[in-house]
């Protein structure tokens, strides 16, 4: 390549040629199908991906999503169970600008807490006397960092006695920010759990299924088609009520990521085993068959990578089925329960229409959840365009 | 033909089977039996409990037997129509279930009619249309529909009735109609009622319909016979409904197999939210209250009327294509 740009550029040794070597040309035509042959898949993939927009969005976010959920902590204003009992349904706390029309650091104004005259709950009023300076960094309650060390290093907060409820406090007091960012953690967790279960089973099985055929096939089909069939939702809540109540937060999470796992593997099992039908007649497989390789061999090392991108795909596409199955089921109110934290189980009080219409910010959890799940079907539909990287 | 029809039949009742018996496991799971919570509740109601009582209880659910015997006796009693008591309610399952079924597929049938009826027009015009701004709106609403929960929909919609019109939505009846028997005044107050749920359940069914529909639509559009017929100068109407649509069409009606599924659920949901008088609430509170008979009667109800949904819709996908062979490998 570089011989071929040496030989157009020998005729004119002027500032204009040095300037055209310094930079590297435009590609021809030519260059740019070689690099198309040279380039891995991995590459035509990530090229192909970073052109879809929405698809880049969407992973954008669920990165920025999922760094909030890791890092709660940190960007929270309060603790996640510190209840606030003066400041029950506070609305959202504004963040300001001006104050009387002048151009002021961020800040929060006080707030003047009252009773209405005849149905006694609590009204809020700013209090424009009182400042309160947003500060960053500033250090307030104690927490752990992924579980591994504690911090009481804070992004943003106020000074006492202002408050800063960014998406208001729920009916125990308690600020719904940090409980969204807490809440994040369980929900976006119990997707890649739950999906993480399925894809081992359904490997495992639609693998056993698409490779041996025959009676193994019949059976596993027969299952798939059985779970299939079900109502999931019924089935989800009849196994979930039967989890005993007096189990540990930690194991009620775990039976309920496996309770949820149970029809998700379902489809991506047919996605395994309807791949390796395709691959097993290939040249390749048969060449390795003949070489000796054994069957483990085959399956891991020859078929499991030819379809890779297919199970990247599924599986995005899968995990909001899981945040959506935990989200009703902890709505309803038999998933997972209080103290435990997730958007599901924040949403149990938005159950009441008139307590919504009265607090509209106890429905932000739902905007969350529809968010997540918006941006986990953008990202999929992307990978899907991008699966096999060959296709025109 | 008839062949086909009596396998799958048959495959239908094994699977029945299969099905009684993952609903007697979920009758079996909560801790306890089911005789002693029985008796525990019926003196917490104050009634006296006497041993002749218990024997008749024993007995008809063969309860001092293995489980194995008490699976045959549920599941033979389930076929003489007797799906036990509910202890909760004090009254026979079956009783109480059978108008809120009814319900219940009604909801489901018209859910899945409004479905077709919104996502074939729609889908249609987006594939004819293809980038077009009404087919952009189309787009981005499916995805919205897709991604919103049915729950979060149903609790969305009544937030904003409630807040913008005042109305109290919830329930299928008014007041004054939900004790009276059926009459054509009832009937004309469902259909008043019907309107938000269905909607509701329909959406997640209908944006996925639209997708699929305009996918293979325009891949059917690209196809030569239809540049063929275009240059012929057939009309537009013509091209469009003779051959591309019928064949975009296939892939829907092989969709009713999971949608009613999924529909059936999602109605579950649904009316717990807006407190329809639908099998949901009723499962919600048996299944907290332990009310294992009445919960896992329910589970085996709805499964089967979906599996049902499902046999019927495979056998109307092989009477409207004749392509598809009457094999079980041509379904995978």
């Amino acid at each position: 390549m570089s011989s071929r740009r040496s030989q157009d550029d020998a005729p004119a040794p002027t500032g204009i040629a040095r300037y055209r070597i310094e930079t590297p040309a435009e590609p021809s035509a030519d260059e740019r199908g070689e690099r198309y042959y040279m380039a891995s898949s991995w590459t035509l993939i990530r090229r192909r991906f970073l052109k879809h927009r929405l698809a880049v969005f969407g992973s954008v976010i669920l990165l920025i999503i999922y760094l909030l959920a890791a890092f709660a902590g940190f960007f929270s204003v309060a603790d996640t169970y510190e209840r606030h009992p003066d400041h029950l349904f506070a609305p959202p706390t504004r963040v300001r600008l001006f104050h009387d029309g002048r151009l002021h650091r961020p800040f929060v104004y006080g707030l003047n807490v009252g009773r209405h005259p005849e149905t006694l709950a609590p009204v809020y009023e700013d209090d424009r006397e009182q400042i309160f300076p947003v500060r960053f960094l500033v250090h307030g309650h104690e927490y752990r960092v992924i579980g591994l060390f504690s911090s009481t290093l804070h992004l943003l907060g106020v000074d006492r006695p202002g408050y800063v409820f960014l998406f208001g406090t729920d009916s125990l007091g308690r600020d719904m920010f940090s409980r969204v960012l807490s809440g994040a953690r369980i929900s976006l967790s119990i997707g890649l759990l739950g999906v993480t279960i399925s894809f081992v089973l359904g490997c495992l099985l639609g693998g056993v299924s698409g490779y041996f055929g025959g009676a193994a096939d019949m059976v596993v089909q027969r299952i798939i088609e059985f779970l299939q069939s079900l109502p999931t939702i019924p089935l989800w809540m009849a196994l979930a009520a039967a989890v005993p109540l007096n189990w540990p937060p930690l194991r009620i999470y775990f039976m309920i990521t496996v309770i949820l796992s149970l029809v998700g593997w379902t489809g991506l099992a047919r996605v395994v085993r309807g791949k390796i039908l395709q691959l097993r007649v290939e040249d390749y497989v048969m060449a390795a068959a003949v070489a000796g390789a054994p069957e483990r061999a085959i399956i891991f090392r020859h078929l499991l990578p030819g379809f890779m991108s297919y199970l990247v795909v599924h599986i995005t596409l899968a995990v909001p089925y899981m945040i959506l199955g935990e989200t009703a089921l902890s709505f309803i109110g038999i998933g997972l329960r209080p103290p435990v934290v997730s958007w599901g189980v924040m949403l149990q009080q938005a159950q009441n229409v008139r307590t919504v219409a009265l607090h509209p910010w106890l429905l932000i959890p739902a905007l969350f959840v529809v968010f997540t799940v918006l941006c986990f079907n953008f990202a999929g539909d992307g990978l899907r365009d991008v699966a096999d990287p060959y296709k025109q | 033909m008839l062949h086909y029809i009596v396998r799958r039949i048959i495959f239908m009742a094994v699977l029945l089977l299969v099905l009684s018996l993952v609903s007697f496991l979920i009758i079996q799971l909560p801790p306890g039996d089911y005789l002693s919570t029985m008796i525990q509740n019926m003196r917490n109601l104050g009634m006296t409990v006497d041993d002749e009582m218990i024997r008749a209880l024993e007995d008809r659910y063969g309860l001092d037997k293995p489980v194995m015997l008490q699976y045959l006796k549920w599941f033979g009693n389930l076929l003489q129509g007797d799906m036990g008591r509910s202890f909760q309610w004090n009254e026979e399952v079956t009783d109480l279930i059978l108008e809120r079924l009814a319900l219940t597929v009604t909801i489901s049938v018209a859910s899945l009619i409004l479905v077709y009826v919104l996502a074939v027009p729609i889908g249609i015009y987006s594939a004819t249309h293809p980038y077009s701004p009404a087919d952009y709106v189309f787009t981005v609403a499916g995805f919205i529909g897709l991604a919103t929960p049915n729950f979060l929909l149903a609790l969305i919609l009544m937030y904003l009735t409630f807040t913008h019109l005042g109305w109290s939505v919830g329930g299928l009846f008014s007041r004054d109609y939900v004790l009276e028997p059926w009459s054509i005044g009832k009937v004309i107050d469902l259909l008043k009622h019907l309107p938000i749920p269905l909607i509701v359940i329909g959406t997640a069914g209908t944006a996925e319909i639209i997708r699929i529909l305009r996918g293979s639509l325009l891949d059917e559009l690209a196809k030569q016979y239809v540049i063929t017929a275009r240059a012929k100068g057939l009309r537009e109407g013509v091209i469009l409904f003779k051959y591309p649509v019928r064949l975009a069409l296939n892939p829907i009606i092989s969709t009713i197999g999971y949608l009613l599924p999924a529909i059936v659920a999602g109605e579950t949901l649904v009316s717990i939210v807006l407190s329809l008088p639908t099998i949901g609430p009723l499962l919600l509170r048996a299944l907290q209250a332990q009310d294992m008979y009445l919960a896992g009667s329910m589970v085996m109800l709805l499964s089967g009327l979906a599996m049902l949904g499902t046999l019927v819709s495979d056998l109307m996908l092989v009477s409207i294509d004749p392509r598809i062979r009457f094999e079980n490998e041509a379904r995978a």
